[in-house]
């Protein structure tokens, strides 16, 4: 009767452990997938161009103090210097997955009398589809592109009224023009970036943007993209560029998940606390209610010795049933939230990962915990003078 | 001397709650020698010390004066791992109270001290056990649970586990005391048996004056001193 109901308590706090775990790591790698299958996770680009102030020199040093005013220069398009060898450079880090030049600029997509300002994105779709998956957001015709092709979103699609096969008229900041084939019309998921982004080919970008053989970033993914900030630094330190990466560009996205990971952590070690105070109490019952079997025991000659490790193997033995059955509640949760919780479209709010790990550490930790809170009442049980417990 | 002493007391002494306003000297200074098959009767009155000094020669309790030698070895000075080990394997205990496990059958009953002896469990434990059972002639019963056997049976079993490691010593702390007049016989008899093949020595608590007539000793003790 004890052994059930403790054994319902510690499946219970497992199961809450495991719930939860699962249901936040999926909720996290959803966000994750959101967020960064939409950008690099390091974006490399031309250092800001600051205003050198002239250094008093010996010359006129000596001279009278001028007030001077320092306006911040305009930043100019400009290339980023070497980009091909700093490419090279950063694709032979360690951790580097991707690494993929773009050129982007501005310019003014024109329609009879209709025209919008746009952002053009000259990339190289081998490398750039890989960074960014286009293959899902696609809404009409192909995501590869060529000579001038042009892929559009929707909404700069409605606006201008042209669709797949048509021409689009663009007018640069020079004031040349050209005219691009839109290829394929995509949405991102977001009005603004469906009006105003457009991607055409490397060269293309290049020469509507007067940025000869020249890109304005890199783009760059890596393997663990919680590591993107460091190999950011490192990328900055070799090579002069500045590196932003998610972390930093997303990061108050990056410390919201950081919270939860925190409140996650604390609500799972104080369920695990109230568990094995749970398993203690019963033990401690336990070992009142065997005193005199305890007694006997010892006066067969059973060393101190086993007596404790009988009890704390109980206890490791509560834990681990306890966890067995709490993996078995946390995995029908889940299956039941999955089933219930559900977009309006009754496509699942998002996949969950059925994580073998997170199990078998439930079970490790479930086990390690009886093992712990079955200490005290084993000491207690092992010191029991015989002669007071056969007493009774 | 052509006997060989098993238990030899000296100048045993047993204070309770020493230091505080309860203490109590329950044992004064005992000197007491038994030899190999000797089968003594312990009487007493009721409070008289009897329990204390049959726990402190079972090595179950600390004398807080004197000497206790038990086989040649003297007890007083052993740590407690080596105070269990010498219990396991030379001293027998059949209580008042049978006191055996409920929740297992009257063959792992017995197999228990053997199993602490060698610290695991095979099938010569098992064999062994079958064989100390069938001596007290219980060995049809051996897979009932313990709490199902009657109180001269589970007496019985109780013996048969106190035998396991062929103790040099049997204390039976009035083994009778609780079983009408034939199941008292039979656990008497059963011990003179012990006693008599593999020359136990036996020490027999016991409140029946009949039953002590038959041992061939007798050791009272009264007020914490005894007369033999």
């Amino acid at each position: 009767m004890q052994t059930l109901f403790i054994v319902t308590g510690v499946a219970i706090g497992v199961g809450v452990i495991v719930f939860m775990s699962a249901l936040l790591s999926g909720l996290q790698a959803n966000f994750m997938r959101r967020v960064l299958s939409a950008q690099a996770h390091i974006q490399l680009l031309q250092p800001q161009q600051t205003t050198r102030q002239l250094l008093p020199t010996p010359q006129n040093g000596a001279g009278p103090v001028e007030m001077a005013s320092v306006q911040a220069p305009m930043q100019q398009k400009k290339s980023i210097d070497q980009w091909q060898s700093i490419a090279t450079q950063v694709q032979a880090l360690r951790g580097v997955r991707i690494v993929s030049p773009v050129a982007s600029g501005s310019i003014l997509a024109v329609r009879g009398s209709a025209n919008r300002a746009v952002t053009v994105s000259g990339i190289d779709p081998n490398s750039y589809f890989q960074i960014v998956d286009f293959s899902d957001k696609m809404v009409r015709g192909t995501w590869h592109l060529a000579g001038t092709d042009i892929l559009i979103g929707t909404d700069l699609g409605a606006d201008l009224g042209v669709d797949v096969g048509e021409k689009l008229h663009v007018t640069t900041a020079d004031g040349a023009n050209s005219a691009l084939t839109v290829v394929g019309v995509f949405d991102l998921g977001s009005k603004g970036v469906n009006q105003r982004n457009t991607f055409t080919t490397l060269r293309t970008a290049q020469s509507l943007l007067n940025l000869p053989a020249g890109v304005t970033s890199i783009e760059v993914t890596v393997d663990d993209i919680y590591a993107a900030e460091t190999i950011a630094q490192r990328i900055a330190a070799a090579t002069g560029v500045e590196a932003d990466s998610w972390i930093k560009n997303s990061a108050q996205f990056f410390a919201a998940i950081s919270a939860q990971t925190t409140a996650n952590t604390a609500i799972r070690f104080l369920v695990a606390l109230s568990v094995a105070f749970g398993i203690a109490s019963v033990l401690v019952v336990s070992v009142v209610q065997k005193s005199r079997e305890i007694g006997i025991l010892r006066a067969m000659g059973i060393a101190r010795a086993q007596i404790l490790r009988i009890f704390l193997l109980q206890g490791g033995l509560l834990g681990l049933a306890g966890s067995l059955v709490g993996c078995g509640l946390g995995a029908l949760s889940l299956v039941l939230w999955q089933s219930l919780a559900r977009n309006a479209d009754g496509t699942p709010l998002f996949p969950l990962a059925f994580d073998t790990t997170l199990f078998f550490l439930a079970l490790v930790l479930g086990s390690l915990t009886g093992l712990l809170a079955a200490l005290a009442p084993a000491m207690r049980a092992a010191r029991l003078d015989p002669v007071v417990a056969i007493r009774g | 001397m052509d006997k060989e002493t098993v238990v030899e007391l000296r100048g045993i002494r047993k204070v309770f709650n020493p230091g505080s306003a309860t203490e109590t000297e329950v044992l004064h200074g005992i000197d007491l020698r038994l030899y190999k098959g000797d089968f003594c009767a312990v009487v007493g009155p009721s409070g008289s010390g009897k329990s204390t000094l049959l726990n402190i020669i079972g090595l179950l309790d600390r004398p807080s004066a004197g000497t206790l030698q038990i086989a040649f070895q003297e007890t007083t000075v052993l740590g407690d791992t080596d105070l269990t080990r010498l219990r396991g394997h030379t001293i027998g205990f059949v209580f008042q109270y049978h006191h055996l496990m409920t929740a297992f059958t009257a063959l792992e009953n017995v197999m228990i001290p053997l199993m602490a002896a060698t610290g695991f469990c095979n099938p010569a434990i098992a064999q062994r056990a079958l064989l100390l059972l069938d001596s007290v002639g219980l060995a049809p019963w051996k897979d009932n649970m313990a709490g199902n056997l009657s109180g001269g049976q589970q007496q019985r079993v109780s013996i048969a586990r106190a035998l396991g490691m062929n103790p040099a010593v049997l204390l039976a702390d009035e083994p009778t005391g609780n079983l009408d007049t034939k199941s008292a016989d039979l656990v008497f008899e059963l011990l003179r048996k012990v006693n008599r093949e593999q020359g136990t020595t036996v020490l027999f608590v016991t409140h029946n004056p009949a039953l002590a007539a038959r041992c061939d000793k007798t050791i009272e003790v009264v007020d914490g001193m005894i007369r033999v």
